[in-house]
Order: C-alpha cells, then sequence, then structure tokens
C-alpha cells in the first residue's frame, strides 16, 4: 500500500518545481508550461485525496480543473501570439509597460 | 517493498525528472516534450489511484489538445532557441533556490497533520465514467454548467485576440 | 472725562492721517492745534474737579475713567482704563500745555513743508500716547503709551527720511530704546509674578501694586539683592528701561542723533515729555523702589555720573540742537540722581521746570535756525541779538534758569536736588556727599556751556556774513531740499536775519515766563522762612499736593536723617550752589566773550568716542556673527539643508521603492512567490498551536 503522504510529497515537489519555473523562465510559453505544470501536481493532489477517503468529487474537482486549465491555455496563447504581433518578440522582459 | 511502491517509485522519479526538465530546457519545444512526458507518467498515477476515466482524460485533453495547441504556436512563432539575450535579473536565479527549498520544506511539514484514512467497512473505490457522470450531472450541475459557458467565452476570447487587424 | 484728554488727539491724527493730503495748511494747522486745545481744557478740567475730591483711606485724591476690561485672564486682569491723581495730574498738565505750545510753534516753523499733514499727524498721534502713558491706571497701559510714543518718536525723527541719516537716526533711537524696553516689559511681568497685580489703584477685590509694597521688608543692600528676583530686582529692570527711554547712560547714544527730526520734534518729544516718562515711571513705583535700597544707589550713581559726561560734551559741541540735547541728557541725569537719593518729590519738580526752559531753549533754537535758515552751526552765528531779540531775551530767561540763577525755576528745583542728595537718608555712607559734588560741579559746567551757547549765537561779530554761499543754490536743485532743511548756510544773502512770526514768539514768551515764576510753587521747607506766613501754602503747595502719593525712604543708620532736619546746613548749601552758579556764568561770559571760536579737547567734541566704541564692541560682532553664524550656517545649513535634505531623502526613498516596479513580470510573480511563502508559513504556525 502506498501511503497517502508520498503522493502528497510528490505533488509537493512538483507544485515547487513548476511554482520555481514560473519566475526563473524567460519566455512567456515556457512561463505558461510551468503554470501547466503547477496545476498537475494540484490534480494530483486532488485524486490522491480522493481516491483515499473514497470520495468521488476529488476526481469531479479535477474534470473540472482540467477544463478550466484548457480554456486557459487557449486564451492565454491567444494573447501570447497578439503580444508576439506587437513586440516581435517572446521575452517576457521585454513587456515592460508596467514599468515606473 | 511491494510491487505498488515499486511502481509509485520509479512513476514518481520519472514525473520529477520530467519536470525538471521542463524548466531546466532551453528551448520551449523541449520543455513541451517534456511535459508530454510528465502527463503520462501523472495519468499512470492516476490509473493507480482507479482514477481510471480521469487519466484517459488526461491524456486526450492535455497531451492530446493543449499541447499540441500548444506546440503549434512554438512552430507559428518561429522560435528557436531561447533568446540568449543578456540576463540583467540574474539575481532571480539565486533566489529561486531558497524559495523552492522553503516551499517544499512547508509542504512536507504539512503533511504532519495529514491523517491516513481507516474505514469499518473497506468500501471500493470506484472511478470510472459511469459514477463521474452521476455526480457530474447531479451534485455537480452548477459547475458542469459554468464551465460550459467558460469553455465558449475562452473559445470566443481567443478568436478576437488572436486575429489578425482587418485594416 | 478723563478719556477727552487721551482721545481728542487720537481724533486729529485720525482725520489729518487719513484726509490731511488734500487740506491746505491752514486747516491742518488748525485742526491739530485744536485737538490738543481740547486735550489741554479737559485736563485743567479734570484737575479742578481732582482738587475737589475727597481723599481716599491713603489721603491721595483720585479720578478714575474706565473704559473697558481689557485683559482678564486667570489671575491677571487688566483694564483699559484711566486715572487722574496728585502725580499724573501735574504730569499731564505740562504735558497738554507746553504739546499745545509747541504745536503753535510748529504751525509756523513747519510751514511751506511738502507733507504738512504728515507731521501733525504724527505728533498728534505723539500726544495721543504720551497722554495715555502719562493716565494708564496700569503698568500695561503705561506700557502701552511707552511703546507708543517710542514709535511716534521713530517716526517724526525720520520726518526728513529722504535723507539718509535721518533715517538711520530714527532706527537708532527704535532699536536702542527697545533695549531699555526689553527691561521693562520683564519689570512689569517680575511685578505681576509677585504681587498678582499690576495696577495703580486698588480695584475691588484686588489691591493695588503700592498697597501691597508698602506692606513688604525692605530688600536689603547688597548686591545679591539685585539678582534675587525680589523687589531690587524689578526696581532695576524697571530702571533699566528708563535708561532707554530718557537717555542714561548706557542708553543715551540715540538722543542726540534723534536732533536729525524737525526742531519742535527735538522740543516736544526729546525735551519735555517723552525723556521724561522715564523718571515719570520711577516716581510712580516710588513705593518699590523705596524698599530696594541697592537699586536705588545704582540709580543714584547712574543719573550722577551721566548728568557729569553729558555736561562735558554737551561744553564741545558746534551745534546749536546738539548742546541742547546733551544738556537734556544731563539734566536727565539729574532727576535720576535725585530719584535715586530718595527725593523723588524733588526729581519731579526738576521734570516740571525742565520742561518750561528746555522746551523754551529748542524752540528759541528754532526760532534761531529759521533765521538762519536752518543752518545749526553756531560757528556760522554770532550777533544776532540786534536782530532776534525777542528769541534772545526768551533764550537768555531759559538759559539763566537751567544754570541755576537764584530765584529762577531751575533754581529752586537743582538746588532741592542738589540738598537732597546731601542730605539723603538712602545713600549709603558718604556717597550722598560725594554725589553731591559731582552735582554741584556738573551744575558749574551747565552754566558754563550754557552761556557759552549763548555767547556765541547771540554776542561776538556776525560770522554769518562770512558764510559762502554755494552756487548750487541757483537752478537745478532738483530735490525737495530747498525748501529750506538742509544744513548749508544762505548766509551770504546779504539780508539781515529776521524774528520769527507771532506763532513761534508767542510759545516763547509763554515759556520764558513759567520758566522765570514757576519755580514758586515748589519753595522747599527750609527756605520757607524768607516768605511771608500767608503764602507758605502755596510756594510749598508743590511737595504738599504730591505728598500723598510720594514716599520719602528712609535707610536707618545714614546719618542724613539729621542732616535733613538741619535748615542751617539747607541755607549754606542754597548759598554755596548760587554762587557757583553766577561765577559760572560769569566764566562763561568772559572766556566765550573774547573767544567764541575756542574749542574743546577733541575726545569731547567726539562724544568720548562712544558710538565707535559701541560700534566696534556690540553692533559689529553682532553683524558678523548674524551673518556667519545665523545666516550662512543656521539659516542656509541647517534649516535649509533640513527641508532640502527631507527632499532629497524622500526623493532617494522613491528611487529606491522605483525598484519594485520595474515592469518586470517576472520580479511580480516573484513577490507573489514570496508573499505566498510567507502567508503559508503563517498559517502553518498558526495551525500547529492548536
Amino acid at each position: 500500500m502506498v501511503p497517502l503522504s508520498w503522493y502528497l510529497a510528490l505533488s509537493a515537489v512538483l507544485f515547487t518545481i513548476g511554482a520555481v519555473g514560473v519566475f526563473v523562465k524567460r519566455n512567456v510559453i515556457s512561463i505558461f508550461m510551468c503554470i501547466e505544470l503547477m496545476l498537475n501536481a494540484v490534480n494530483l493532489t486532488l485524486i490522491a485525496f480522493s481516491s483515499f477517503y473514497r470520495e468521488i468529487s476529488g476526481q469531479l474537482f479535477v474534470f473540472i480543473v482540467m477544463t478550466v486549465a484548457a480554456a486557459e491555455a487557449g486564451v492565454g496563447l491567444a494573447l501570447v501570439i497578439a503580444i508576439f504581433r506587437n513586440r516581435q518578440s517572446l521575452n517576457s522582459d521585454d513587456v515592460d509597460l508596467l514599468k515606473l | 517493498m511491494g510491487l505498488e511502491q515499486i511502481f509509485f517509485l520509479i512513476l514518481a522519479v520519472l514525473s520529477v525528472g520530467a519536470g525538471l526538465s521542463v524548466i531546466l530546457q532551453k528551448s520551449p519545444l523541449y520543455s513541451a516534450f517534456s511535459l508530454i512526458g510528465l502527463f503520462a507518467c501523472l495519468a499512470a498515477l492516476y490509473v493507480s489511484l482507479q482514477a481510471q476515466f480521469l487519466g484517459a482524460i488526461q491524456i486526450i485533453v492535455y497531451a492530446g489538445a493543449i499541447m499540441v495547441l500548444f506546440i503549434f504556436v512554438i512552430m507559428l512563432l518561429n522560435i528557436r532557441k531561447e533568446e540568449s539575450a543578456l540576463d540583467k535579473y540574474k539575481y532571480l536565479y539565486i533566489l529561486a533556490v531558497p524559495f523552492a527549498i522553503t516551499l517544499a520544506a512547508e509542504i512536507i511539514y504539512a503533511l504532519r497533520f495529514v491523517q491516513e484514512p481507516t474505514f469499518k467497512t473497506e468500501k471500493p473505490m470506484i472511478g470510472d465514467s459511469q459514477s463521474i457522470g452521476y455526480g457530474l450531472y447531479t451534485t455537480y450541475l452548477m459547475p458542469f454548467e459554468l464551465t460550459s459557458i467558460l469553455i465558449l467565452l475562452a473559445i470566443v476570447g481567443s478568436v478576437v485576440l488572436a486575429r489578425r487587424e482587418k485594416d | 472725562m478723563l478719556r477727552v484728554i487721551v482721545f481728542a488727539p487720537l481724533i486729529g491724527a485720525t482725520i489729518l492721517g487719513l484726509f490731511g493730503k488734500k487740506m491746505s495748511e491752514r486747516i491742518i494747522a488748525l485742526i491739530a492745534c485744536s485737538s490738543i486745545a481740547v486735550s489741554v481744557i479737559a485736563a485743567f478740567a479734570s484737575f479742578s474737579k481732582l482738587l475737589s475730591q475727597t481723599p481716599d483711606a491713603a489721603g491721595v485724591r483720585r479720578l478714575s475713567d474706565t473704559l473697558f476690561t481689557w485683559i482678564n485672564v486667570g489671575g491677571f486682569q487688566a483694564d483699559f482704563a484711566f486715572m487722574m491723581d496728585p502725580l499724573s495730574g501735574v504730569m499731564i498738565l505740562f504735558v497738554t500745555g507746553v504739546g499745545l505750545l509747541i504745536h503753535i510753534f510748529a504751525t509756523a516753523y513747519m510751514s511751506g513743508e511738502d507733507s504738512y499733514y504728515r507731521f501733525f499727524t504724527y505728533l498728534n498721534l505723539f500726544m495721543f500716547m504720551m497722554i495715555t502713558l502719562v493716565l494708564g491706571d496700569n503698568y500695561l497701559m503705561m506700557f502701552v503709551g511707552w511703546e507708543g510714543v517710542g514709535l511716534c518718536s521713530y517716526l517724526l525723527i525720520g520726518y526728513y527720511f529722504l535723507k539718509g541719516y535721518a533715517g538711520d537716526a530714527a532706527k537708532k533711537a527704535f532699536v536702542v530704546n527697545r533695549i531699555g524696553d526689553f527691561g521693562f516689559a520683564l519689570g512689569v511681568m517680575l511685578i505681576f509674578y509677585h504681587f498678582n497685580t499690576i495696577s495703580f489703584i486698588d480695584k475691588p477685590g484686588v489691591a493695588s501694586v503700592f498697597t501691597l509694597a508698602t506692606k513688604l521688608q525692605a530688600d536689603p543692600l547688597t548686591t545679591n539683592a539685585l539678582f534675587a528676583g525680589g523687589l531690587t530686582t524689578i526696581a532695576i529692570l524697571l530702571f533699566i528701561g528708563a535708561t532707554g527711554k530718557s537717555a542714561q547712560i548706557p542708553l543715551f547714544v540715540w538722543l542726540p542723533d534723534a536732533m536729525a527730526g524737525p526742531t519742535p520734534v527735538s522740543a516736544l518729544i526729546h525735551a519735555a515729555t517723552m525723556v521724561t516718562a522715564g523718571v515719570y515711571m520711577i516716581v510712580r513705583s516710588n513705593m518699590i523702589f523705596g524698599k530696594a535700597p541697592m537699586a536705588l544707589t545704582i540709580v543714584a550713581i547712574v543719573g550722577g555720573l551721566t548728568a557729569f559726561f553729558a555736561a562735558t560734551i554737551g561744553l564741545s559741541q558746534w551745534n546749536i540742537k546738539k548742546v541742547l540735547a546733551y544738556s537734556t541728557v544731563s539734566q536727565l541725569g539729574y532727576m535720576f540722581l535725585a530719584c535715586g537719593a530718595g527725593a523723588f518729590a524733588a526729581g519731579f519738580f526738576h521734570v516740571v521746570t525742565h520742561a518750561f526752559f528746555k522746551a523754551l531753549l529748542f524752540l528759541g533754537s528754532g526760532s534761531v535756525i529759521h533765521a538762519m535758515h536752518h543752518d545749526e552751526d553756531m560757528r556760522n552765528m554770532g550777533g544776532l541779538n540786534k536782530y532776534l531779540k525777542i528769541t534772545f531775551f526768551t533764550m537768555g530767561a531759559g538759559t539763566l534758569a537751567i544754570a541755576g540763577f537764584p530765584l529762577l525755576s531751575g533754581f529752586f528745583s537743582k538746588d532741592e536736588i542738589l540738598w537732597k542728595v546731601r542730605s539723603s537718608t538712602v545713600l549709603p555712607g558718604s556717597l550722598g556727599t560725594i554725589l553731591w559734588l559731582l552735582g554741584l560741579l556738573t551744575a558749574a559746567i551747565t552754566a558754563i556751556y550754557m552761556t557759552r551757547m549763548m555767547v556765541i549765537t547771540f554776542f561776538g561779530e556776525e560770522r554769518f556774513r562770512n558764510v559762502k554761499h554755494d552756487d548750487h543754490h541757483g537752478g537745478g536743485h532738483g530735490h525737495d531740499d530747498h525748501k529750506g532743511h538742509d544744513d548749508h548756510g544762505h548766509g551770504g544773502h546779504g539780508k539781515d536775519p529776521h524774528e520769527s512770526p507771532l506763532a513761534m514768539t508767542l510759545p516763547l514768551i509763554i515759556l520764558a515766563i513759567l520758566s522765570v515764576v514757576g519755580g514758586f510753587m515748589g519753595i522747599p521747607e527750609g527756605l520757607l522762612k524768607f516768605v511771608p506766613e500767608s503764602l507758605h501754602h502755596t510756594t510749598h503747595a508743590f511737595y504738599e499736593f504730591l505728598a500723598p502719593v510720594i514716599t520719602t525712604p528712609v535707610i536707618p543708620g545714614n546719618g542724613g536723617e539729621h542732616l535733613a532736619e538741619d535748615h542751617g546746613a539747607e541755607l549754606m548749601s542754597t548759598i554755596l550752589s548760587s554762587v557757583v552758579a553766577l561765577i559760572a556764568i560769569g566764566i562763561g561770559f568772559v572766556v566765550f566773550k573774547g573767544k567764541p571760536m575756542l574749542s574743546m579737547p577733541s575726545f569731547l567734541e567726539n562724544k568720548y568716542y562712544i558710538d565707535e566704541i559701541y560700534d566696534a564692541v556690540i553692533v559689529n560682532p553682532l553683524k558678523s556673527i548674524s551673518t556667519n553664524v545665523f545666516w550662512k550656517f543656521f539659516d542656509v545649513g541647517i534649516i535649509d539643508g533640513a527641508v532640502n535634505g527631507l527632499a532629497k531623502l524622500v526623493n532617494l526613498i522613491g528611487v529606491g521603492l522605483r525598484q519594485m516596479q520595474p515592469g518586470l513580470t517576472r520580479l511580480y510573480a516573484a513577490f507573489v512567490f514570496g508573499g505566498a511563502l510567507f502567508l503559508i508559513s503563517w498559517f502553518l504556525y498558526v495551525f500547529s498551536r492548536q
């Protein structure tokens, strides 16, 4: 029997990797992929809990999360294309109009 | 060490390796491939947790649709290597390490409070499409409907945003 | 009723100030003189009412007129009120009377000036302030008048402000006065601290300062008493104020420079009224001074020294007004000497007689200056007795009065002072005798220099004929001076000097009469035996009248008490001072008739270099400290530096904080991450404690 805490630890590690990746990577698409990584780590946690507590609602929630992630990826990539058209660069450092 | 645990460990190592590869690769294309590998590992883990339906959905939606979208975009924007422009903010790399360690430590610390479940009667976990569909259309009907609207918004939004300007 | 005396000049000043620019000279003169005339009539009316007033418990007759309660804060109450008692009654009579005569004189003297109206506005304003000073019923009202006369003095000295030195002289007068006022204000505050009141008269529920002071123990005769914060300290602080206002050592330096103002101003302010305010204040506070022997000693010494030194300087001056200015300082010294010796009444009597003859002398000199076309240098005069007969006789009367010619007013007052100094019941040891000898010597010098002034001006060759008349007197003399107030002599016209008009000579005559007979109301006790019985009361009236308000202090053990009773010694002293006066007048006449151009040693002519010493020791160091330390270091460096530094600091902080907003998404994400870490740890902490 694999203990619950192992699953949770794995999820924690994956989440950390994703979180660090968000601010380490410079390419906006890479940043997006790290966000997806984080979402998947959370999915793993939900399914682990759902399995161990014999609740179906965890899996249902994962279902919703996946849907939202898909929608978000679609819109986000559209944004990236728009930004690329404007700036000819996919470096997040170049998108600094908010600079003081 | 039972078979299950070995299985789990192999998958865990693979997924962590894939994750690290996502952030350490220079080219976004290779990051995308690593991510697909990660999804595959995760799908296997879901199946081992009696969430077969979701494991399948994971492959179909994430790896099959979302990542394809990513790769299409990468292809369209013709990105080869990550621009090796001078990174003015190298200190962020240095900052990443303590942040990572702190976060991981905190979360693992939180595992103290997790209680292993005990059941009087052994209830099996069923993660097949019937039970998911059942829950989705009765108890969780509202979120279901809302997500469908959300998808509609996403469709419209992405079309509008990525449209070429007609002048 | 008293308020009429006070406010009539104010109304005059207001009318002239607001509308005077458009009025003709005659109307201005009419308004100015009539407002003072109203004051004079009201003053006499009040005085006669005072005489029929019943005395109060302490034997003092009083008239009061309270307008409103001005300040009533905590325990401090000061009313805007006036009070006439014997002291202020006598003072107000000669202040308004002499004031009126000088106003009349000035209407003719200042004729032809630009801003004629400005002169009379200020002069009326001055009268208002002076009357407030005299009639005020508490120290605060007196201080209001005190400051006001200082202001008017500034305005009037600087009347010819287009000349640089007039403005400087006005500033000097005001600043030096201010130094004295500082002492006065501190004294009044200390009075309040001790007595919880500053009123001269008993009010319901609160006794006056003087009623309370008489109940106190006298301070000891030690220098410690000066700083102990008691009555002696109060007295010395008040005296410092008097030093400034009444031009004693060390604050007398403004008075000679004040001669830059028009002559009527010199007559009114710097001879008869404002400068005597200091003496008035001390006589008013005689109950306090009487309990402070150390203060009295200092007052006497300062007074005596001032009298002597000023007289020596007066001997060497060539400007006729400067001679009279130093003479004023010297005579004021006599008044303070008298007060310091405990003879407040004698000192005040000298105030009255001095007002008569000094105003006379100044107005007379104004008449001479007018005849000389505004040349004030006596070296350019001479032989004027043929042309200015009335001026000559009246000034002669004034000179004899100030010199102490027997039976004139000055004789009675000065002689009384000298005797009271000698027989003082206050001054320790033989200080009384020393000061008496000093006073006698000063009287001799006074007689000599006043005679010198008369002789050089009115006798001898007519040096004014020799004065070259400068070419620029013809056309092109653009600025206003041609109306006549510059110093160049125009004597070479060939025209003889002419006597002044009636408006100028009439006051001279009136004042001359007063100078001659004014002494007969204050014959001292010792000489009463020469007067017929029936007239005893009238001739001793001055002292009798003032007796209830003035107490002669007695410090036991001085030995003066015995001497004071010795009428024989008093007679000897009187005869001695008469003889000294006559001899001195004779010396002056003989020496200067022969050698009018005889000049005195230069250190005298340069007034002991006192102005130069003050400049070097006080003024210049103060200026350089102000510039280098206070301005450059404090103001620019520290204060501006702090303000600018604060701005720079804010700027720097802004620059620093700006780094947090580089528009860099990664950095924002890192911040979010960091914040999230913090929150997680917080929740873990909270959760683990349960």
